[in-house]
């Protein structure tokens, strides 16, 4: 096979200075996008389900059930298939493949950038932004149909089979969602603007990590039309082996979700390792790069088991294997723990991003150093390691290794060590501080409010004795909900308002974001708490009728539910307000940030940064006197401050504003 | 914890350290007692059996840590809010090596949760195995088991979507209806026909999850008459919200009565049912969808777990 030995026109070793990308307008809708993409992967699912009833419309199994998952499966691969090539995704690749030279990546400008394949980890960081929001949302007005069947105990808006396929969509979209929401989006923007570099490690499996994230949401919401799927966002079979069409769309899209996040972590572990720029050292590292070091690990290690398990499930329901058929000699633990080998370091992949943001914020916004920076390393590596210890704790009451309960209590109990070490940092950095109540800042705080119920609840849990009361209900329910959205997502739009002036170079209206703040964290918890109780007093997950004399708490939980809802119509107001409808610019560094990602001009150029800088300090020398600049950027005085406003705009007093504008002067 | 912090106190400052420690003692004073003489005794899920009152202590001694925990760490981030607002002014000049860490901060910090951490472990598993398992789930081979002198195995069997049970002490015969006599050790036997379910029997304690071909087994001792609700609370299809049914405790000679009445009615049904076993397969190819009873030979030897072991008629609760 001709494999091009040759130096490949490419976007340049670390360091290297990459070709001279001559910004390029071309018409937006000419070349591929995700137009071409949305047509090839139609003409994709249409071969796959032709070629599959082709190949198995005639076994027994499929003509007598008159469901044929052989052509499932293949549509839904084909047509993720016709997504990537149609998108340009594997243009590269199959040149190589055939021995041809691929044609050189250009720097696009103009909106058309963002609806194709590029090579910009800023314009990919921007498309997650859009993805995961859709995502969100989707996975949000599921949620508002979920609180509205569960306004009575016995009346029904929805059938029980629709019922449960609301139910399994909302919690599988929400959990796809939730393992990229930053470390796509928000990480894929920041990685190399703080550790001082030009691009990620593989700036294509970058993109192709977005074009297999927005492939799975396609290939989820495909359940629906197919029916839905009846088994939650767990699967567990058998009911999964049993299950119809939609079935095919979790087991498919989870694979494909998976291969994204698999990439992904791969992508940044080796950018994080290898892309820092000189001087920016281990000890330097910002503590939201150590967040995503820890959960990058996770997501290579720790998801093949969920796409070798899904395929199992493939396999189980086309060819008729018999992984987790019990009585063909399989086993239905099997899947609960292969999924569990995953879905517990997943859990973790939706907590530690959100204790890296937070990280960076609190320093900010304290006008303080980060308190316990290494052991906050060190926690969240910890954590990293430990997840993999604790998966049985899902399966305390399953009956399978009885004995082995008490180690799984202790190795789940011990995981709060390492967790409890970002409580350490964060009230340590709050001792004798001055703290600014911006609104990035609140997320933060709300973060640490919300993810103490979640954490306390969760030594609950995984107490054995207290567990018989609470597995399987509402409690858990409540647990998992204070944990990743009253974790993650509050972090997530922490992160939001405080980076996007970087990105967008715009400002967010102040009010609607306090407004946003307050609805989201009021009602959050006025949605989630009422749910620890009505699990306490006997509510299963996942049922559509309850007692009587829980109606109270629900109904209360269902309206508050509504007005949690509402507040992200206030964020999506907000966002299109301020970033489109009536854009105000941005100070260069509103919120006077030692942060290397600001010392860049905005719009950050093509390539990031002029010239590799060389890092002096961690980011956090914040009050104090002579503060040693966070690099050296070798570019001109003033030159590194954007084009939006001074840099000493930052409220008064914050001495890292003084480090803007003296630090780069100084070389 | 958080005010072992006491370094850097200025001479005007106030002693910030102390304070918080104070108002923590304060609030976790009044919460620890308040919670455990008014909510506690309420708690869910009530005192029915051994296990419920056990699971209700372990949560009223695990709320007595997470009270002043929850509350200490609220405190402290309320505290800072009002205290160290950029608002109030003062010295910029906060940051340093000082600000960055603190050894002794550091050290009590992860001592103490280590402590808690431990206690907690040696806590819960001393309650999971003295009560023999607590009423979860303890597998085909249970290793922590009653010290009853007669245990009165009951079978689960729960399909889509709905639980049926067997008393293989009486004949082996099958109802729907969920009877326990009082004051006696039952071992539940939970198994499944086709997909995973669990066996919630919320006011007995009692959870185990129902896997196809396998022998779950959980115990209780009954202390207190009353009805029991059962809910399923393993997804398990489209009618899983409505897979619930009702049980009671009842006196042992009520429960007797029922029992050999039920075994005489339904002795008809009975023979036309799979032999009673510790769990059955779907007989695929049958044409009528029959069970195969998986370990038929076990039929007779009922499970005793270390209680003297008595023969059938034996077993049959004696009224009192
Ligand atoms: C708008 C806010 C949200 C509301 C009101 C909401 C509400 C609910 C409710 C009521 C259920 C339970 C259904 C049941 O078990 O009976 C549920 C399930 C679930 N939710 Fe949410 N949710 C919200 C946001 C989220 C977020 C942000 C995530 C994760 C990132 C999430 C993940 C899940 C998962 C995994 C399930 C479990 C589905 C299953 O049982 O398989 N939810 N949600
Ligand atoms: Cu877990
Ligand atoms: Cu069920």
């Amino acid at each position: 096979m001709a494999i091009s030995m040759h130096e490949s026109v490419d976007l340049g070793r670390p360091g290297e200075t990459p070709p001279p990308g001559a910004a390029k307008r071309r018409s937006p809708w000419l070349g591929q996008h995700m137009g071409t993409a949305l047509i090839a992967a139609a003409g994709g699912f249409a071969l796959g389900h032709w070629a599959g009833n082709a190949i198995a419309g005639n076994y027994e199994n499929v003509a007598g059930s008159g469901q044929n998952n052989v052509a499932t499966v293949l549509a839904l691969s084909f047509g993720v298939l016709g997504w990537l090539i149609g998108s340009g995704a594997l243009n590269y690749p199959l040149a190589k493949l055939v021995g041809k030279e691929p044609a050189p990546e250009i720097e696009e400008v103009g909106w058309g950038r963002y609806f194709r394949f590029t090579l910009d980890h800023k314009v990919v960081g921007m498309q997650y932004i859009i993805a995961v929001l859709l995502f969100l949302f989707t996975g949000g007005l599921l949620a508002m149909a979920i609180r509205t069947e569960l306004l009575s105990p016995t009346t029904h808006y929805f059938g029980p089979g629709t019922y449960i396929a609301v139910v399994s969509e909302h919690g599988t979209v929400m959990m796809m969602m939730a393992t990229s929401v930053i470390t796509g989006p928000i990480a894929g923007w920041l990685i190399p603007l703080m550790i001082g570099s030009r691009r990620m490690a593989f700036p294509r499996v970058e993109a192709f990590s977005f074009w297999m994230f927005t492939a799975g949401y396609l290939v989820i919401l495909t359940a629906l039309p197919f029916g839905g799927f009846p088994t939650g966002w767990t699967g567990y079979a058998p009911l999964q082996t049993q299950a119809a069409g939609g079935m095919d769309s979790y087991l498919v899209g989870f694979a494909v979700v998976g291969i994204g996040m698999i990439t992904a972590g791969f992508n940044i572990i080796a950018t994080i390792i290898n892309y820092r720029a000189p001087g920016m050292t281990w000890s330097r590292l910002p503590i939201f790069i150590w967040s995503l070091l820890a959960v990058a690990s996770l997501l290579a290690l720790a998801t093949p088991t969920l796409v070798t398990g899904g395929l199992f499930g493939i396999l189980d329901r086309t060819a008729q294997t018999a992984f987790f058929v019990n009585e063909h000699g399989g086993s239905s633990f099997l899947w609960e723990n292969l999924f569990w080998f995953f879905g517990h370091p997943e859990v973790y992949i939706m907590a530690l991003p959100g204790f890296g943001i937070v990280g960076e914020i609190l320093p900010v916004f304290t006008g303080k150093p980060l308190f316990g920076y290494r052991v906050g390393a060190a926690g969240m590596l910890g954590v990293a390691l430990l997840s993999f210890f604790v998966w049985q704790h899902h399966l305390f009451q399953s009956g399978i290794n009885p004995d082995m309960r008490p180690l799984f209590m202790l190795t789940t109990e011990l995981i709060s060590i390492p967790t409890g070490f970002i409580y350490l940092t964060g009230m340590g950095t709050l001792w004798k501080a001055k703290i600014r109540f911006e609104v990035p800042m609140l997320f933060a705080l709300a973060l640490y409010f919300n993810f103490l119920i979640g954490g306390i609840t969760g030594v609950f849990l995984s107490d054995v004795p207290v567990n018989v009361t609470v597995h399987g209900s509402f409690f858990v329910l409540a647990h998992f909900h204070y944990t990743i959205m009253g974790g993650l997502i509050f972090a997530f739009f922490g992160g939001l308002y405080y980076w996007l002036p970087k990105m967008t170079g715009k400002t967010l209206n102040k009010t609607l974001s306090l407004v946003h703040f307050w609805m989201m964290f009021i009602f959050f918890n006025l949605t989630f708490f009422p749910l620890f109780i009505v699990g306490l007093l006997g509510q299963p997950r996942r049922v559509f009728e309850y007692a009587q004399r829980l109606q109270g708490l629900n109904d209360f939980s269902s309206i508050s539910a509504y007005l949690l809802g509402a507040s992200f119509l206030v964020f999506t107001a907000n966002f299109a307000w301020s970033l489109w409808i009536d854009p105000k610019p941005a100070p260069a560094n509103p919120w006077g940030s030692r942060g290397l990602e600001w010392q860049t001009p905005t719009p950050v150029p093509f390539n990031n940064f002029e010239r590799i800088p060389v890092i002096l300090a961690d980011p956090y020398h914040y009050g104090e006197e002579n503060p040693l600049p966070v690099a050296d950027l070798g570019v001109p005085v003033g030159a590194g401050v954007g084009s939006g406003g001074s840099g000493g705009s930052g409220p008064s007093g914050i001495s890292g504003t003084t480090l803007i504008e003296g630090g780069p002067g100084d070389v | 914890m958080s005010a072992q912090q006491t370094s850097g106190a200025g001479a005007t400052e106030p002693r910030h350290g102390m304070r918080l420690l104070a108002m923590w003692l304060v609030i976790s004073a009044i919460a620890d007692p308040l919670f455990w003489f008014l909510a506690g005794p309420h708690m869910p899920p009530g005192d029915m059996t051994t296990t419920a009152s056990g699971a209700q202590s372990d949560f009223n001694v695990l709320m007595m840590a997470a009270l002043p925990v929850t509350l200490g760490v609220w405190l402290y981030y309320g505290y800072a809010a009002v205290m160290w607002r950029a608002s109030r002014g003062g010295s910029d000049l906060i940051g340093g090596p000082k600000a960055r860490s603190n050894l002794r901060v550091q050290a009590a910090w992860i001592g103490t949760t280590t402590v808690v951490v431990l206690a907690a472990f040696v806590y819960g598993t001393v309650e999971l195995v003295v009560p023999a398992g607590a009423g979860g789930g303890e597998g085909p081979q249970p290793i922590w088991t009653p010290t009853s002198k007669t245990i009165l195995p009951i079978q689960v069997i729960a399909q889509q979507w709905k639980f049926s049970y067997r008393y293989p002490t009486y004949g082996g015969f099958e109802t729907d209806q969920l009877m326990i006599p009082n004051d006696t050790t039952v071992a539940f036997h939970v198994t499944s026909l086709d997909v995973i379910h669990e066996f919630w029997a919320y006011q007995l304690e009692v959870k185990a999850d129902a896997n196809p071909g396998t022998d779950n087994v959980a115990f209780t001792t009954t202390k207190v008459l009353g009805n029991v609700t059962v809910r399923c609370s393993e997804l398990c299809g489209i009618w899983h919200g409505a897979m619930f049914n009702f049980g009671h405790v009842v006196s042992k000679s009520q429960f007797q009565a029922w029992a050999t009445t039920s075994e005489a009615k339904l002795a008809p049904v009975t023979k036309l049912l799979p032999a009673f076993s510790w769990s059955y397969t779907p007989d695929a190819n049958g044409a009528a969808g029959g069970y195969y009873p998986d370990n038929a030979d076990k039929y007779n030897k009922i499970e005793t777990y270390g209680a003297d072991k008595v023969s059938v008629a034996d077993t049959k609760i004696k009224s009192s």
